[in-house]
């Protein structure tokens, strides 16, 4: 599916912001991942050539950036900090209880489409650890139960 | 700009403002070490290797990517920093199979000497490697992803410096890797810069890999026998059954013309050298089939032939066609050979640009003609038609990094949307055909513009591109073969205006500029002198020489044909192929040909000789903007000779007075071993100082340094610095000197080559390396290629 009219032209409004058009990669590849949740080969394929960059060079970004997904995602995104203030706070209860509550793993989205679960490096919650984000939010100081009531308001 | 002082470890310097701190402690002999860091390439700051320490900083910086500043005082060899090297070596071997003993750059390996250095193969960590099987992205390229270090060379020498963007990087920190445009191969021009470049042993080349260690190699810089460039190609030679076998070419010397450039010819298209079939002894047909005879016999068998023929027929029943691909001295031999001693002007060669339109144009300029270097540094450039990109791939990166590195302005001309419109400031495509008005329109004849403009390309836009040009001092005018004969004049007519314009004319093969320098027409001596008023030739060759003009290639098959031509001899030539000749019009000729295989020429003769190529002699090559280079000898097979050397003992069978080919044995020292090439030592150096100063023993015939001597003592132009020449330096020759200006080419016989980046003519079809590439399934096929990177 070719970039929408309105994708294009989101995109574009970025370009006066910047020197050059490939200085927009990263904007331009939130833009398509709002619409489409993910950036496919296809989609990688016509942002590059609006931004005048080699395929190459683009996906190299995008791979570099763990918040843009190169594959489908769930409709909410799960991601888990497992870095050291975490883990020592109980990351690993959280993981099995949320890994045995979705019936998925690390990496994997659930069958009915509803949660993509990742790990995620420090979320600069250390302080309130342990930690995670759903989609755009932070849930702090959690435990196995909050985790899993935090979930329920994505639907 | 003024000069900036800076101090490094104690030292006082002063430097250009802008220059890179790695940069202006190399000026002083400070080493600090790198990896990514790379001159001419984007700066990365990848690898912090280079990490020093700057006063009043808090942290250690790294010297890659600082610009120095007035009153900088820096450390590079304190404990702190020898510290920091130590790490970033021992995070950099974090995943680093250490596995020198097998791999191809062990011995030439940056990451080895650094850690030799420096000090960090013992690893604190206690973590498995990760580990990633080798893949094979191209015939050509190879990738070992543990080795790699991570240093971005191969991405930006493929992007910034080819501007093939075939490389790319996926994900990060130590899952980190380099990834080909097709997730698991590449498509792209397979020139291997970027094997070369990277510092360790993470791309390797298939030619290569895993055949011999460096050390066991000797390394010979001479010139590539391709296309007309005449990139310095160093080749890595080692003993076999044979004789010595190229098994590797790189430039390692970065002091030729190419500096870093190579393309897949250069670096990889030896290989026909070593082809299974070479044609390794004299072969003469007998009863209809061709089989092996001694040296003597098929010597004694061609003077007996060509004696009996000259003195029936006389010299004109006898035809001679040289070679694109031979050297200076042998074409200039050659040439001399068929007018002093077989007595005839029929001598011509496959034409692929005018060079005598280019140099009739140009008479008595000085100054007129550019060289490859200038290429690099002109403020501008115009090209008219070519494809460099596929033709002349050197020049092609001396354009592109130009515009890239000294933002120089290119104006591009084409009938097709050649990949170098990406660089070009102006790109105007005009109809297919039309570059010969184009020309005109230039040289103010406004009514050509009628058969130009078209579209977008209006005359208005024609006229304010040529007033462009017009007021761009110092422009590089570069033209394909498109443009012949009056066309030339025009284009010179409008350069002529443009004050310190200078010239390019695009030949195809290695060395045709030679070829028509050293007169291989039927009516052009050499130096473009007309047959007719070389009065200083006959004097130095003392014997009379026909005046009257000799018959050019075709109408030599014609005269075949009609059974006027007796004989034909060809030197590393196939007209049958390139000039698509029935083989029929030549069966009643009798022919001998110099050739390394049995191509549709070399079929048709009587006596076959077997030749050694460019890389298995020494001699000289013009490339075509005319810069002069040494050839010397990398490769041999033993049973083979070289043109030169098989020419003089033909002459000598006929009972010619060799001396008076080659002016050899006028000083009488001892041979020190200068026709060697890269089996002598010592002695060799010794006698490039000797030849440098005149005294070189020429005590052998079959010394080309000898018949150099005559070339640069009568052709115009080539009396170059015999010094620099012999050092391995190239050295531009001036054809416009001396040169009447009423030059009659016959425009009709050029044929230009079409090479593409992966042919080169009846030669790379015996290239392995080339062959894999055509045929390799997952490229597109040659008609539908489009190497461009999606843009
Ligand atoms: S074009 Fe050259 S530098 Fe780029 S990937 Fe191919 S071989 Fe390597
Ligand atoms: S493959 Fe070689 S040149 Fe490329 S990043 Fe790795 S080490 Fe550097
Ligand atoms: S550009 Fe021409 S001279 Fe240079 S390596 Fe390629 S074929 Fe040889
Ligand atoms: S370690 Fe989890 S938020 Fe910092
Ligand atoms: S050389 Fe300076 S960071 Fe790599």
């Amino acid at each position: 599916m070719p970039l929408s009219a309105e994708e294009r032209r989101e995109i574009e409004a970025e370009f006066p912001r910047y020197p050059t058009r490939r200085a927009v990669c990263i904007d331009a590849m939130k833009i398509v991942q709002r619409h489409r949740g993910w950036i496919s080969d296809e989609s990688l394929e016509d942002i590059a050539q609006l931004l005048e960059m080699s395929l190459d060079e683009l996906d190299g970004v995008a791979t570099f950036y763990n918040l843009l997904f190169r594959k489908p995602v769930g409709r909410h995104v799960v991601l888990l900090c497992d870095s050291v203030s975490c883990w020592i706070m109980g990351y690993d209860r959280l993981r099995e209880r949320l890994c045995s509550k979705l019936g998925a793993r690390l990496g994997e989205t659930t069958a009915d489409g509803r949660f993509t679960l990742l790990p995620i490096v420090c979320l600069g919650a250390c302080d309130h650890a342990p930690a995670m984000m759903v989609d755009e939010d932070l849930h702090r100081d959690l435990d196995p139960e909050k985790a899993e009531q935090a979930l329920e308001n994505y639907k | 700009m003024p000069d900036v002082n800076i101090t490094v470890d104690g030292k006082k310097l002063a430097v250009p403002a802008g220059t890179l701190l790695i940069e202006a402690c190399k000026s002083v002999g400070i080493e600090v070490p790198s990896f990514c860091y790379y001159p001419g390439l984007s700066l990365q700051g990848a690898c912090r290797m280079c990490l020093v320490k700057i006063e009043k900083m808090p942290k250690l910086q790294t010297a890659c990517t600082t610009v120095v500043t007035e009153g900088m005082v820096v450390s590079t060899e304190i404990d702190e920093v020898r510290q920091a090297r130590k790490a970033m070596l021992e995070l950099l071997l974090a995943n680093h199979p250490l596995d020198c003993p097998v791999c191809d750059a062990g011995g030439e390996c940056e990451l080895q000497d650094m850690t030799f250095s420096y000090g960090a193969a013992e690893s604190k960590l206690i973590d498995i490697k990760n580990h990633k099987d080798e893949q094979q992205w191209s015939p050509v390229v190879y990738f070992d992803r543990p080795r790699c270090i991570m240093c971005y060379r191969c991405v930006r020498i493929c992007g910034e410096g080819m501007d093939v963007w075939a490389l790319g990087t996926a994900n990060r920190g130590s899952a980190q890797l380099i990834m080909p445009n097709h997730s698991d191969y590449l498509e792209c021009e397979e020139c291997g810069m970027c094997i070369d470049i990277c510092p360790v042993g993470a791309l390797t080349s298939g030619a290569y890999r895993y055949k011999t260690r460096p050390w066991e190699m000797k390394h010979v810089g001479t010139v590539c026998t391709h296309c007309a460039d005449g990139c310095k190609t160093t080749l890595g030679v080692r003993r076999s059954p044979t004789g010595m076998q190229i098994v590797r070419g790189d430039n390692r010397d970065k002091s030729g013309i190419n500096g870093d450039f190579l393309c897949i010819k250069g670096r990889y298209a030896f290989d026909f050298a070593s082809h299974d079939h070479r044609i390794q002894q004299p072969l003469i047909r007998r009863e209809g089939r061709h089989v092996p005879a001694s040296y003597d016999q098929a010597y004694e068998h061609i003077a007996l032939r060509l004696k009996e023929i000259r003195e029936q027929h006389g010299g004109h029943a006898i035809g001679v066609i040289g070679s694109t691909r031979t050297s200076n001295e042998e074409s200039y031999l050659l040439q001399k050979f068929a007018r002093l001693l077989l007595g005839t002007n029929n001598i011509d060669h496959h034409r692929t640009a005018d060079f005598p339109s280019f140099a009739g144009a140009l008479a008595r300029k000085k100054d007129a003609t550019a060289s490859m270097r200038d290429v690099f540094n002109a403020p501008a450039i115009l090209l008219i038609g070519n494809d460099p990109t596929e033709q002349h791939p050197l020049l092609a990166w001396q354009i592109r990094n130009n515009v890239r590195l000294h933002r120089a302005r290119l104006y591009v001309v084409n009938s097709s949307p050649i990949k170098l419109r990406r660089q070009a400031a102006s790109f105007t495509q005009i109809p297919a055909g039309s570059e010969p008005q184009l020309a005109a329109f230039l040289a103010g004849d406004d009514s050509a513009a009628n058969a130009l403009a078209s579209g977008e390309i209006t005359r208005e836009a024609l006229a304010a591109l040529r007033d462009k040009l017009r007021g761009e001092p110092n422009l590089i005018i570069i033209f394909g073969s498109e443009l012949r004969g009056s066309s030339i004049d025009s284009l010179v007519r409008f350069g002529a205006a443009i004050s310190g314009a200078k010239f390019v004319c695009l030949g195809d093969y290695a060395n045709s500029r030679g070829a028509a320098d050293m007169g291989l027409y039927p009516d052009l001596l050499p130096g473009y002198v007309p047959v007719g008023s070389g009065a200083r030739f006959h004097e130095e060759w003392g014997a009379p020489v026909p005046t009257e003009p000799g018959m050019n290639l075709l109408q030599m098959v014609d005269a075949a044909k009609a059974g006027r031509l007796k004989a034909l001899y060809i030197v590393g030539a196939n007209p049958v192929a390139r000039y698509n000749l029935d083989p029929f019009a030549l069966s009643k000729t009798f022919i001998v040909a110099h050739d390394m295989f049995l191509t549709e020429t070399a079929l048709l003769a009587e006596v076959i000789l077997p030749a050694a190529n460019a890389y298995e002699k020494s001699g000289t090559f013009t490339n075509t903007c005319g810069d002069l280079q040494l050839l010397k000898k990398a490769g041999d097979i033993t049973t083979v000779k070289s043109d030169f050397e098989m020419l003089l003992r033909v002459a000598d069978r006929l009972g010619f007075d060799l001396r008076q080919l080659v002016p050899f044995r006028q000083a009488e020292r001892a041979d020190l071993g200068q026709s060697r090439g890269a089996q002598s030592g010592e002695a060799d150096r010794h006698a490039i100082w000797l030849e440098a100063h005149g005294l070189e023993p020429k005590l052998s015939p079959f010394d080309p340094i000898a018949m150099l001597d005559e070339i640069q003592r009568l052709v115009p132009g080539y009396d170059v610095s015999r010094v620099e020449l012999l050092a391995g330096n190239d050295q531009h020759t001036s054809i416009e000197a001396g040169v009447a200006s009423s030059i009659a080419s016959q425009p009709e016989l050029i044929l230009p080559a079409n090479d593409t980046l992966f042919t080169s003519g009846t030669l790379g079809r015996y290239s392995r390396t080339l062959n894999s590439v055509i045929e390799n399934p997952r490229r597109a096929p040659a008609d539908k290629a489009d190497r461009e990177v999606v843009v």
